[in-house]
């Protein structure tokens, strides 16, 4: 993908949300909204109410609603982050060997607080590098405004400090299979039992 | 000719409550500053040229967007994206003590406030964009360094139940703009963006206020600076509090 079709793209998905943004209706750029509209006892604490658009290390188009049903598993990255982010992606990875096969599925979900480095290719490349290529593992990308929301209903906060690098909060944060999150793990290297845990009871 | 002419319509809006001419928004131009954070150790900033509401958003203003958003009410907001105190001090979803239409409407998330500013075609200003527009004294664009701008904000922020009062009252600073530092805080579009108070958010950091992080600043002088950061890095984007409100950008 070159890069001025990869900022189509990208304008794609910001006038997708203005508009969803302001029309005051759950809709979304790929018409998911019939499904939050018909299920009448949204959790009022579900992130399926972001309308947000996101797209994966695949170039597919998503919103967190069509991730229904399952366990997630959230952390925010930027692949060329050379200090904590390293030690996160070790944390994740540690989390789904330790939970292993659920009944409900896990999803572990990587999502970038660079989006203009981190392209889908690149994402994909990270993903293949660190052996996360299996289909429990997503990373996503959306504009910068988008990826402020998101972070704000995580509580993470990051920014920018220098043309490569940024600071930014160590947590990871466990969705239940409704969309409301039910744990957050602060910290590098912590003592991962509760999450662990928490995961567990979450894909019962 | 037309100096009579533009007398006589200046003095028909004198006196007048809602004035027209406040207002609309105001370009501030932009520049180089140095930030009090969120830069390097007395780095520059550069911001663009920008537009801002002259004014913060008022409790009548905020009635008429819940009005056609009904998504926005009191009693309809979704709790990720408000805590239980959203519009605290209206009365219904469609009332609020009539003193308060003018005052600026406050108890408002991050979520709700960006909100509003889209459906205007507009945003939230960044937290640079803000506090460039907010070091502009009366006369000149960056007044930080005079006492008596820094004492006349710290006055205000002493001030008790400042939210009660409405916008326009005061003098405008340097960009035409009312009311920055003597109402309400207001929200910023990335006011997660400064880090100084580490990760340790797990008690109510409403009360979190200490100076643990004063020893970053790039100009210990602008206490009043300071206390808004403090406050920034404090809060979370589904808070509501009695004096943060916003004005948007564009």
């Amino acid at each position: 993908m070159t890069t001025f079709s990869l900022m189509k793209s990208l304008f794609f998905v910001i006038s997708c949300v203005l508009i969803a943004a302001c029309s005051g209706k759950t809709e979304t750029a790929n018409g998911s909204a019939e499904k939050i509209a018909t299920s009448e006892e949204i959790n009022d604490m579900s992130i399926y109410q972001l309308t947000s658009s996101w797209q994966t290390q695949d170039g597919d188009e998503m919103t967190w609603s069509d991730l229904e049903g399952e366990v997630l598993v959230t952390v925010m990255i930027y692949t060329s982050c050379k200090a904590a982010c390293p030690r996160l992606v070790a944390d994740m990875r540690a989390l789904e060997e330790k939970v292993g096969k659920t009944s409900a599925p896990v999803r572990y979900i990587l999502v970038s607080i660079d989006p203009e480095t981190d392209t889908p290719e690149r994402l994909k490349e990270f993903a293949r590098l660190n052996k996360m290529d299996g289909d429990q593992w997503l990373f996503l990308r959306s504009t910068e405004d988008n990826t402020r929301e998101f972070a704000n209903v995580m509580a993470v906060k990051y920014a920018r400090i220098s043309p490569l690098d940024f600071s930014h909060s160590n947590i990871i944060s466990v969705f239940d299979r409704r969309g409301a999150m039910v744990h957050q793990m602060e910290g590098l290297a912590v003592n991962n039992d509760q999450t662990i845990e928490a995961i567990l009871i979450a894909s019962r | 000719m037309q100096t009579p002419v533009f007398i006589l319509f200046s003095a028909l809006l004198i006196g007048t409550t809602h004035d027209p001419v406040k207002n609309g928004m105001s370009r501030v131009e932009g520049g180089r500053y140095v930030p009090m954070y969120g830069a390097g150790k007395n780095e520059t900033v550069t911001v663009g040229s920008f537009e801002m509401d002259k004014l913060p958003v008022t409790n009548a203003d905020f009635m008429a967007f819940v009005k056609q958003h009904p998504r926005w009410r009191k009693s309809a907001a979704p709790k990720l994206f408000a805590d239980a105190g959203y519009l605290k001090n209206w009365t219904e979803d469609l009332s609020f003590p009539p003193s308060m239409a003018d005052a600026p409407v406050t108890n408002i998330s991050w979520f709700a406030a960006k909100a509003y500013c889209e459906c205007q075609g507009k945003r939230l200003p960044t937290t640079h964009e803000w506090e460039f527009a907010a070091m502009a004294g009366y006369k000149y664009r960056d007044e930080r360094r005079d006492s008596l701008f820094s004492a006349r904000i710290l006055a205000a922020y002493e001030t008790p139940k400042t939210y009660l009062k409405p916008v326009g009252q005061s003098r405008a600073n340097y960009w035409g703009l009312y009311n920055l530092n003597e109402l309400v805080w207001e929200w910023t579009s990335d006011f997660g963006s400064v880090m100084m108070s580490g990760e340790n958010r797990s008690s109510d950091a409403r009360n979190l206020f200490c100076g643990a992080g004063s020893l970053n600043a790039t100009d210990l002088m602008n206490y009043a600076a300071f206390m808004r950061y403090a406050f920034r890095s404090s809060i979370q984007a589904r808070f509501t509090i009695n004096n943060l409100g916003f004005r948007c950008a564009r």
